[in-house]
């Protein structure tokens, strides 16, 4: 708190190394959650309907833990109204690769929630 | 013997360690409202060194010249007008059992925005005046206003205009419970929420002044004194929960309900970190 009255330029230099490790896990939670899709959509092989109700009750559970951290997104929600749109007109291919996506999307905010329960601290005003 | 010795001095180094320790890290980590309200503001007038410390209750206006000048214009026909107006004759007009909100609210209700929210002992939680209006219309028969515009909007937009220059009082009372309330509302301010991993503070206290797309962010010091707001984003009035909601909406996180505990303690710690700047409302924004 004294370092940050006493001197502006190391507050500045302080604020830069927080941004500096805010854009780094910022980063690492993007890689994270380009791998999860990218591991989630590569599974694309004909889906069934099975398939498809079985994804979609995947990120519907994740969603809903999402949700008891009280952290859900709204991407999330979109992704899985895109997979019930799919599988109404029978593109269960399309319905399972909805329902990953909002998995994975639900899986970071999960991740989110839980890092965020002592991370937040970082970025307070002392 | 001698080893027994050095093992019983190491042991009681280590107690002496573990006990100096303890109480050490449990008092950094103790809520000091004061200290966080003092850190608050000379946080935000050091970033700000131009800015009076009663203009940061202007939100953008007072981070930019250009902006400031548009704002005084405006203020010649204050686009919040007709909300006060109609809030002013809602809140005199009596309710079918013959009371009105007059009757639910310390000095007739005229006067007190700068007080709300205050910590509710009997309950354990926040009052906000957005909840305490709807509780009055409830115990008087009348059905819940939304929380997030129009007419919710005119009665706060009237009381706080009623109020207007006086300082924000906000107090937290010798209860854990409020303490914690209190805790909790810095918490969810500094937590990264949303797709975007924004918190409250990534905004208004990273980047006042700054641009997100074509807005100015306020500061987060004074934020609240000058709800509700008129928004030509939203065409007309909103409320502090529309705030909330919305923003958390813009971050892509789902909103909680208005008035959820989460919100109740964010306006509690927000007000808390402003008090002794002037109330403002209604205000006017972009």
């Amino acid at each position: 708190m004294s370092m940050i009255r006493k001197s502006g330029n190391r507050f500045s230099e302080e604020i830069m190394l927080k941004n500096k490790s805010r854009m780094i896990r910022a980063s690492t939670l993007s890689l994270a959650l380009a791998l999860l899709i990218a591991g989630a959509t590569s599974v694309l092989a004909a889906g069934s309907e099975a398939d498809f109700k079985a994804a979609y009750a995947a990120a519907e559970t994740a969603n809903k833990e999402a949700g008891t951290l009280r952290n859900q997104w709204t991407v999330t929600a979109a992704a899985l109204a895109d997979a019930k749109k799919a599988a109404d007109k029978g593109d269960f291919d399309q319905a399972i690769a909805s329902s990953k996506e909002a998995e994975a999307l639900a899986k970071a905010s999960i991740f989110q929630a839980t890092s965020e329960k002592t991370l937040w601290k970082e970025l307070e005003i002392h | 013997m001698r080893s027994a010795i050095h093992l019983a001095s190491a042991a009681l180094a280590l107690a002496a360690l573990a006990f100096g320790a303890v109480p050490s890290a449990v008092a950094a980590d103790t809520p000091n409202p004061p200290a966080d309200a003092k850190a608050f503001r000379d946080f935000f007038t050091q970033k700000f060194p131009k800015v009076k410390l009663e203009d940061f209750v202007n939100g953008p206006y007072s981070m930019n010249e250009d902006l400031h000048r548009q704002w005084e214009e405006k203020e010649q026909f204050p686009p919040y007008e007709f909300s006060v107006d109609m809030g002013k004759e809602m809140f005199s007009k009596p309710f079918k059992n013959g009371k009105s909100y007059a009757d639910c609210f310390p000095n007739q209700g005229i006067g007190i925005r700068q007080n709300y929210p205050y910590f509710d002992e009997k309950e354990g939680k926040v009052i906000t005046l957005e909840l305490a209006l709807n509780r009055c219309r409830e115990v008087n028969g009348e059905p819940p206003f939304s929380y997030v515009k129009d007419e919710m909007a005119a009665l706060t937009a009237y009381m706080a205009f009623t109020s207007r220059g006086k300082p924000f009082d906000i107090k937290i009372p010798d209860d854990p419970r409020a303490l914690e309330a209190y805790q909790n509302g810095k918490r969810y301010f500094y937590t990264r929420r949303g797709q975007l991993n924004f918190s409250c503070a990534t905004c208004h206290v990273q980047s006042p002044g700054e641009r997100i797309r074509a807005e100015v962010l306020a500061p987060a010091l004074g934020i609240l004194n000058a709800m509700p707001i008129y928004r030509s984003e939203w065409s007309g009035m909103g409320t502090i929960s529309r705030r909330f909601t919305t923003c958390n909406t813009q971050i892509r996180g789902v909103p909680l309900n208005p008035q959820d505990d989460e919100y109740r303690d964010l306006e509690y710690y927000l007000s808390y970190v402003s008090n002794g700047l002037p109330i403002s409302g209604p205000g006017a924004r972009p």
